[in-house]
């Protein structure tokens, strides 16, 4: 019975289930054989805690530890630690390195003072988007630039050239270790790592500073993937080990867990943000995708301009939209989606139970006529039609 | 309930389903391998309803997890009698007791010899170990 997902072996559990033969031959490429796959620094920690570890763009990568919704909980009330070291860090620096940066993104780079980052895309001259990145302003002549781990190369090379006879340009991601800290103890705890923990308490949402936590040289920046409060710590690859120890250990008596890329999606879809090859993609533009928030196009020129005017100016064709089901049945990445009498009208881009929502939701592309709250679509499942209501979003937000 | 647990007392598949012979009838669930495979379950969708008849190897229905979905595939043919209407409103009891409790269908055998075909106990505990356990 362990069928499409696990039938392989027990290093082989998909992350999401992905039955379009376009997703599955576009995993099929990421997934190398081991031999070939990349480990971050903190390998040893994930099989000492139990990880189950699975190939993951390039990467083996803890999927779950204790389960995935143990996790899920654990981050809502208390506090989960993620590796998400195989993300990319690039470096541009030098007098011209604000405006290489600032031409390659959508958001405002010019916005931000020293210590602040921001959330935006990047995206090529037809005005998709080619990776969604967060944006960090360490000075006006230095910018750190983290990207997903399976669009590496391609930031890598997109941001090299951009920097070419300009600013320097170095790419940090195998020096670079990324620690993410998540839920509403993730403060209370870091005060307990490091001398700096009550400056970094107070720390803005999107700000970042310097600290040493567990005696290792850090940089904690007030970011996340989750929906809740928390910090990503990035630290030099031979501390992450130490300070990754540290933190688990804090933790355990406050509740902390240690969390996978599994409960990592679920947290995020829980909070409707967006995944890089299920929301986002080279087929997407940020305007349909619920990220006009990040294109200012008032700021001068970027990549990708003249084609978000021209689709700002033409209308959006499709939205994206949050969605629960109804009916008994789970939404799954590549799932068509159906309006009432039962013609294809979309897709869903990601599905799973909502462990804190406690329903059966997911995201997906719709036509506008149908991406209104309350209108109701059907969802095939695998031949099944189950009923869905499109809902508003965020699925989950945090009280505080 | 770990992950090895096996009972001797039922025959297996090689896709880590159980067959239980009572009464003339054999119900059919899920192994606790499976189970710590697939991890939290939160659907079991049961594509066929009493009196239908099903096939050895092809699938009955479908059991998902937060994070994946797996086909349920038939260890006997012959006609199912009895289906588990609890999976339906409480999946996660087949993470709690998959041997007992959350046994999926019951199927009257078309043909016995088919049970004589699927593991015993030593030689599905053997599959378990070449399995990495």
């Amino acid at each position: 019975m362990l069928g499409s997902c696990v039938r392989a072996g027990p290093h082989r559990t998909t992350i999401d289930f992905a039955p379009d033969p376009d997703y599955i031959a576009r995993v099929s490429t990421m997934d190398q054989s081991p031999a070939a796959l990349r480990r971050t620094p903190l390998y040893d920690e994930h099989l000492r805690l139990g990880g189950r570890l699975v190939p993951y763009a390039g990467w083996e990568m803890p999927v779950q530890y204790k389960g995935v919704t143990d996790e899920h909980r654990a981050v809502r009330a208390a506090a989960g630690i993620f590796d998400v070291s195989h993300m990319g860090e690039l470096v541009l620096s030098g007098d011209s390195a604000a405006d290489v940066v600032n031409h390659l993104i959508t958001n405002d780079a010019k916005r931000l003072m020293d210590g602040q980052a921001l959330y935006t895309v990047a995206c090529n001259d037809a005005g998709t988007i080619l990776d969604d990145l967060i944006v960090y302003r360490v000075s006006q002549t230095k910018w750190l630039i983290v990207c997903n781990a399976a669009n590496r190369d391609k930031m890598v090379a997109h941001f090299r050239a951009a920097a070419a006879n300009h600013c320097d340009f170095d790419d940090a991601s195998d020096r670079t270790a990324l620690i993410a800290l998540q839920g509403p103890k993730a403060l209370a705890l870091l005060a307990q790592a490091g001398g700096e923990g009550a400056a970094l308490a107070e720390l803005p949402s999107f700000h970042f500073r310097d600290a040493t936590l567990a005696n290792v040289p850090c940089t904690v920046a007030r970011t996340g993937y989750t929906g809740e409060d928390g910090v990503e710590i990035f630290c030099p690859t031979d501390g992450a080990a130490q300070l990754w120890r540290a933190l688990v250990e804090l933790g355990a008596p406050i509740g902390l867990e240690p969390a996978g890329l599994a409960a990592r999606d679920t947290l995020r879809l829980e909070a409707r943000l967006s995944l890089y090859g299920n929301e986002i993609d080279e087929s997407t533009n940020p305007l349909e995708a619920g990220l006009a928030w990040v294109v200012k196009l008032d700021k001068g020129d970027f990549v990708g301009r003249t084609a978000l005017e021209r689709f700002k100016a033409a209308g959006l064709t499709r939205k994206l939209v949050g969605f629960e089901m109804i009916g008994r049945g789970i939404a799954r990445h590549g799932y068509p989606l159906l309006d009432k009498v039962g013609i294809k009208v979309g897709l869903c881009t990601s599905g799973s139970p909502g462990p804190t929502v406690g329903k059966n939701i997911g995201l997906g592309y719709l036509p506008t006529s149908l991406a209104e709250v309350g209108t109701s679509i059907e969802v095939d499942c695998r031949g099944r039609s189950v009923s869905a209501v499109v809902v508003k979003t965020p699925f989950y937000k945090r009280s505080s | 309930m770990s992950s090895d647990d096996v009972r001797s007392d039922r025959r297996y598949t090689k896709d880590h389903e159980w067959t239980k012979e009572e009464d003339g009838r054999v119900l059919v669930g899920i192994t606790a391998y499976a189970v710590d495979q697939l991890g939290d379950i939160t659907l079991v969708n049961l594509d066929v309803k009493v009196g239908e008849t099903i096939t050895q190897g092809k699938a009955f229905g479908t059991i998902e997890s937060v994070k994946t979905l797996s086909d349920l595939f038939a260890p006997v043919s012959g006609k199912v009698v009895q289906i588990n209407d609890l999976l339906e409103r409480e999946p996660e009891k087949v993470n709690e007791d998959c041997y007992d409790r959350a046994w999926m269908i019951a199927v009257e055998p078309s043909d016995r010899s088919e049970l004589d075909g699927l593991l015993d106990v030593t030689a599905y505990t053997e599959l378990l170990k070449n399995a990495g356990h």
